[in-house]
Parts: C-alpha cells; sequence; structure tokens
C-alpha cells in the first residue's frame, strides 16, 4: 500500500493503463513534454513517446472528435480538457457524437473515449476557471459521468472509465490533486461506475455529495458530531450512473437529506437527487429534502471575499444540517 | 456506335479498364435509380422524408474508385448514397433505412433517412449535425497511421458545411500530422436555399487547403471520369505518409435540398434547366458510347438489372418488420443488452 496525491494517482493510473493496452493514447494541449498544466500526464511523453502522448493545437471540439474516430478504427483515446470551463467547444462532439454513436448506429458502433477534466472552484480562479459543469452532461444518455474525490477512488474509477466501452467524462477536482493524501493499494483493484461509498456512516441525516464536497461534509459531519448530530455522507463518485440504491437506502434510515454540490443551484445535478430521493423515499422523510449549493450568479467571482462568500463550505454545511437536524 | 471487342483506350490516361469504366457506370445509374425510387415512394405517401444525391454520384464514384473497399473508411453525409455503394451497401440496406426498419443496417429505424453506416463495410455511422463527421474521419485516419494499418479515410461534405469550425480544427490537425486523410467537399452552390455567394468569401473552397499546409484540387462533378486521377493520386499520397488532400467537386443539386424544400422558391426554371446539362449520368453514358464501352444492348442489360435490384430492395424493404419498441431502450451503453433467449 503506497500513500499518494490525488494528481499522483492519477499520473500512474494513466500510466499503468498505457502500458497495459498499447491501443490506449492520450491527447490534450500541453499533455506532452510540460506533462500538462497540473502535470496529471507528466511522464508519459517520456516514457510512451509522441504518437501516444499527442500535444494538440488548441482545439477543444478536435480534440474530443477526433478520439470519436480514433476510437471507431481500434484506439482508446484518453482525453484531456485543460479545464473544464472550456469544454463547451466540444459540447457538439459530446452531445451529437459521442454520446449517440451507440444509440444511432443500433450498437453497430460504440464510442469508448474518456475525457478527463479538472474543474471547480476554492483556487483563486475566477469565472472561467472554477466552474463545475457536471449539470451539463449528467443530463445527456450515453455519457457516463465520474467525480471522484479521493487517490484510492481516482485510480479504481479511473482504471474503469479507460476500460468502459462507452464515452466517460472524469472530473478531477483541482482544490484535490495536491491537497488530499491516501492509500492506494498496489494491486489492479477498479470500483465499477455507478457505485456510491458510505463515506462516513451515521444515523440522523444522510449528506450527499461529491468531489471536494464530500471532503468539507465529512469535516461538517465531524463538528456537528460534538453536538450529537450523528451524520451519514455518501460520496455518490459517479453522477450517472447513479447509484440509487446506496443513496436511498441511507436516507430510508435517517429520514433526512442534504444535498451539497459546489455548482449553481438551480437545475444543477442535486436537483435530480432531490427528485428521486421525493419520489422514491417520501413515506420515510422526516424534514424537506435540501439543497446546499453555489449561488445563482454566472460564476466563481475573482477577489477571495466575492469566492468564499461563493464557496459552499465546511462551516456552511454544518449549519444546513443544524438547520436540517433541529426541523 | 456499336461495343467493339478491342480494348477503346478511354481509361489508359488515368489507368482504369473498360471493364472497370462499365463497373463504374453501373454505380452511378444505381445509384441514381435506388434516388429516384427514393423520391418516388415519398410522393406516393409510402415514406415521409427523402435526403439525396442526385447529381452528386458521379463525383462520388469516380472519387471512390480510388479507394479500396473494405479496408479504407468512409465517414458518409446524406448525399453519400453513390459511395456508399461503392464501400459494399447494397441496395436492400439504402432501402431498409429509407423505410426505417429494424433490419436497417445503419440505425434500425432510428435516425432519419439518409443517414448511413455500417460497421461491416468501415463507413461510419451518420448524424445530423453538419461537419462533425470531418473531425471522426481525421481521428479515424489517426488511428490508422499510428496502428499502421496503411487505411485511408474520406470524408464529405456540402459547402455550406464546409464553413463549419470543426472543419477547421480538422484540417489543421490532419495538415499537422500528415493523415492519411481525403476531405471532399461537394460544392453544389447552395446550403438548402443559400447560394454560395452568401456563405463563402471565397469562389472556391478548395483554396482554403494552403490554409492547411495541403494541396486542394477542384474537380468537375460532371466528369466521372476526371474526378478518379486527383482522387487516386490523394489515395498514393495518403498511403506514402506524404499526408491529406482537399478534394472540391463542382457538382449539381437535381432534386430540391429535400422532400420537404421546393426549391423553385429560390432557383429559376432557367437555372434548373441550365443546371440538368451538368447532370453526371448522361454524360458518362454519352462517353462510354463514344468510345464504344458501351453499347445499346449492354446499357439495356445495366438498367434492367439495376431496376430489377432496386425493385428487390424496395420490396424486401417496405415488408420488413417495424422496429418494436421493446427494443428502444437497448443500446444506450455498451451493457444495455437484449434480454437472452429464454430468459
Ligand atoms: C449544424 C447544423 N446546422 C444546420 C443544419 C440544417 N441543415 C441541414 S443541411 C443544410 C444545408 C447544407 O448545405 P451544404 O453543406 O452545402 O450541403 P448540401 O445539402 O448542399 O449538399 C442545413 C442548413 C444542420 N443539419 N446542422
Ligand atoms: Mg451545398
Amino acid at each position: 500500500m503506497a500513500t499518494r496525491t490525488f494528481i499522483e494517482s492519477i499520473r500512474e493510473t494513466l500510466a499503468g493503463e498505457m502500458r497495459r493496452d498499447p491501443a490506449t493514447i492520450v491527447l490534450g494541449e500541453d499533455v506532452g513534454r510540460k506533462g500538462g498544466v497540473f502535470l496529471a500526464t507528466d511522464g508519459l511523453y517520456a516514457e510512451f513517446g509522441e504518437s501516444r502522448v499527442i500535444d494538440t493545437p488548441l482545439t477543444e471540439s478536435m480534440i474530443v472528435g477526433v478520439s470519436i474516430g480514433a476510437a471507431a478504427n481500434g484506439l482508446r483515446p484518453i482525453a484531456e480538457i485543460q479545464f473544464a470551463d472550456f469544454i463547451f467547444p466540444a459540447f457538439n462532439q459530446i452531445l451529437s457524437e459521442a454520446a449517440r454513436m451507440r444509440y444511432r448506429s443500433n450498437n453497430a458502433f460504440g464510442c469508448p473515449i474518456t475525457i478527463r477534466a479538472p474543474y471547480g472552484g476554492g483556487v483563486h480562479g475566477a469565472l472561467h476557471h472554477s466552474q463545475s459543469v457536471e449539470a451539463f452532461f449528467t443530463h445527456i444518455p450515453g455519457l457516463k459521468v465520474v467525480v471522484p474525490s479521493t487517490p484510492h477512488d481516482a485510480r479504481g474509477l479511473l482504471r474503469s472509465a479507460i476500460r468502459d466501452d462507452d464515452p466517460v467524462l472524469f472530473f478531477e477536482h483541482k482544490k484535490l490533486y495536491r491537497s488530499v493524501r491516501g492509500d492506494v493499494p498496489d494491486r489492479e483493484y477498479t470500483i465499477p461506475l455507478g457505485s456510491a461509498a458510505v463515506a462516513r456512516p451515521g444515523t440522523q441525516i444522510t449528506v450527499v455529495a461529491y468531489g471536494l464536497m464530500t471532503h468539507y461534509a465529512l469535516e461538517a459531519a465531524d463538528t456537528v458530531d460534538d453536538e450529537g448530530i450523528s451524520v451519514e455522507v455518501i460520496d455518490l463518485r459517479s453522477l450517472r450512473p447513479l447509484d440509487r440504491g446506496t443513496l436511498l437506502e441511507s436516507v430510508r434510515k435517517t429520514g433526512k437529506c442534504l444535498i451539497v454540490y459546489e455548482d449553481n443551484r438551480f437545475g444543477g445535478y442535486g436537483a435530480e437527487v432531490a427528485a428521486i430521493v421525493a419520489e422514491e423515499a417520501f413515506d420515510y422523510l422526516d424534514g424537506s429534502i435540501t439543497r446546499l449549493a453555489g449561488p445563482d450568479v454566472p460564476g466563481v467571482p475573482y477577489n477571495h471575499v466575492l469566492e468564499d462568500w461563493f464557496m459552499v463550505s465546511p462551516a456552511k454545511i454544518a449549519d444546513a444540517i443544524r438547520t436540517l437536524a433541529a426541523y | 456506335m456499336g461495343r467493339s471487342t478491342a480494348p477503346s483506350g478511354l481509361g489508359d490516361a488515368v489507368g482504369l479498364s473498360d471493364e472497370q469504366l462499365v463497373g463504374m457506370y453501373r454505380q452511378v445509374a444505381l445509384a441514381r435509380a435506388i434516388d429516384e425510387r427514393m423520391w418516388v415512394l415519398n410522393r406516393a405517401g409510402r415514406v415521409p422524408f427523402v435526403i439525396s444525391g442526385q447529381g452528386h454520384e458521379g463525383a462520388l464514384v469516380g472519387i471512390m474508385s480510388a479507394f479500396r473497399r473494405g479496408h479504407d473508411w468512409i465517414v458518409p453525409f446524406y448525399r453519400s448514397i453513390a459511395a456508399c455503394l461503392t464501400f459494399g451497401m447494397t441496395p436492400r440496406d439504402l432501402l431498409l433505412a429509407q423505410f426505417a426498419k429494424a433490419s436497417d443496417p445503419s440505425s434500425g429505424g432510428r435516425q432519419m433517412p439518409g443517414h448511413y453506416g455500417s460497421a461491416a463495410h468501415n463507413i461510419l455511422s451518420t448524424s445530423s449535425p453538419v461537419a462533425t463527421q470531418i473531425l471522426h474521419a481525421a481521428g479515424i485516419a489517426l488511428a490508422a497511421k499510428l496502428r499502421g494499418t496503411d487505411q485511408v479515410a474520406v470524408t464529405f461534405m456540402g459547402e455550406g458545411a464546409s464553413n463549419q469550425g470543426d472543419v477547421h480544427e480538422a484540417l489543421n490537425f490532419a495538415g499537422i500530422h500528415h493523415l492519411p486523410f481525403v476531405f471532399v467537399v461537394e460544392n453544389n452552390g447552395y446550403a438548402i436555399s443559400v447560394p454560395a455567394s452568401k456563405e463563402l468569401a471565397v469562389r472556391d473552397v478548395a483554396v482554403r487547403a494552403a490554409g492547411y499546409g495541403m494541396p486542394g484540387v477542384i474537380v468537375d462533378g460532371a466528369d466521372v471520369l476526371g474526378c478518379y486521377p486527383p482522387a487516386a493520386e490523394a489515395v498514393r499520397r495518403a498511403r506514402a505518409g506524404e499526408g491529406s488532400t482537399f478534394i472540391e467537386a463542382k457538382v449539381t443539386r437535381l432534386t430540391a435540398h429535400s422532400s420537404d424544400d421546393q426549391q423553385t422558391r429560390y432557383r429559376s426554371e432557367a437555372e434548373l434547366t441550365a443546371e440538368r446539362a451538368r447532370d453526371p449520368l448522361p454524360r458518362f453514358r454519352a462517353q462510354l458510347r463514344d468510345a464504344g464501352v458501351l453499347d445499346d444492348a449492354l446499357e439495356a442489360e445495366i438498367a434492367a438489372e439495376n431496376l430489377r435490384q432496386v425493385d428487390d430492395a424496395t420490396e424486401h424493404a417496405e415488408g420488413e418488420p417495424d422496429p418494436t419498441v421493446d427494443t428502444a431502450l437497448l443500446y444506450v451503453y455498451a451493457e444495455d443488452r437484449p434480454p437472452a433467449a429464454g430468459a
């Protein structure tokens, strides 16, 4: 067992998958010599060469569109979008092409590509280097959307994503890259896409989170534990497919559900979770389903005072837990 | 003029035998016969929609004759009937798509007609947003290069679609990596109703090739034989690792954009009449007859055989079952398998 940062776990997993399967390639902006702006692909160029680690032009639609074609002709591309904020030039390729290839061809063609994209705020990235973009993509049948929160899960989920026969969006929170360390087993484990984790067992309130928010929820759970509130934290890990079983089992046990997400509140992923809980666990509820999310402004502002105002924090989560517990 | 037994010499300059020329004529004529049938079926109320390629077939057969069926890749668009035929899709396959039946190999009746695809023939599934496919063709070519398969990828689109950003991104990438890739713009002068003068800041789309470090070639799509040599050179270059080629075929659109369009609203009678002279089919036929490659008997035999195939395809496709709703949830993801028999 080794201890790894989040980014080390990603990097080693990429290298491992590239050694394991000669059909894998990595492509994106600055992924070659530089090793990526966050160094997620550091060392791959030296080990696998320029034909398998491709520095692309600054063209996101091309990065995804070429991946789709390369996958049709026998490769297994792992594309990097430098920041999730800049995935939108590729939106049409992801929505109209990658996600629909299998359905529209009646299973004649698939699209085994993985698109990695660093996301998230709290990193002084302002409006265009802080976004959470998952809601745009979780809406799309044919796509899978994964958001790991630990080095251990990042490895198991990235392996599964790369080996999956359908397009997977793999969102990595930038703030976790170097701030989080954890044990990563040496064995070749995978984590199935669509399996949530009970990150902390508890009895009185279920807090549903993913990505950075899982860590903040755990901190908040520690805080309120001293006040006698027992919180169960569910780390969804995979947003689509969603592990309804783990989610509903927890809410049926605790009777209270707080959903925490960093994205803008309106129409965010948490709204879908709330709807599922309302439809399928209504009889067990002992308080209103509550969302704690980013405010509905067009982006995370830069100045630290404004950024702190935007970001969901452990303290804000603790407050929301207290309010719901008292319901 | 009758057909002589001595070789005509017509295709000598471009390296095509009389037998190959007759084969090409068969394909142009078959594509036309299928296409005309689609419109008849639409006008008779038997299919709700047609989008097809009358006027484009000559360029496609001329160009596709340079590619290796069962080896190279096509990434088609809705006017690619003739191209798909040259790569092995059958009249039945095309009519099954037209009738959107369960056994339609392109999409099992899920997509509108004209969205061809066949994994068995290296023809990638088509979607509707124009120009997206060029990036897939570049990706196929990238994979061919990295895997050393010696394959070439060719894709097609209209001059209107060629203005999309994906075209710029794909050609730039193909140019950088000298990909085994051929880009064909079928310039028919219109994007639905908008004339080329309002879509393009240049007269010839192919001049844009210079911006991507690849040759840009213009061919007359009414001249089937004239389309072959530049395509053969493009394929040679691609296989030799010399890179991509941009081919612009000047073609004519003999029908409305689709069965939902009324082209007399924006094209004059005079223009439509004049454009008939740019129909590649009668021109190719006359050329082959003049050279003695084709005579009355062979022409009639080909026409009868094509008609037989189109009749067979129509009857077969119309009689096939529709997809059933219990299949509609299948293949969103790879794990969506039909229940095992008896389960
Ligand atoms: C992105 C996108 N915008 C609009 C359309 C609607 N549309 C379909 S075909 C077409 C015209 C295409 O013209 P051109 O590329 O010249 O091809 P042609 O039909 O003339 O062969 C339009 C506007 C579309 N399919 N995709
Ligand atoms: Mg056009």
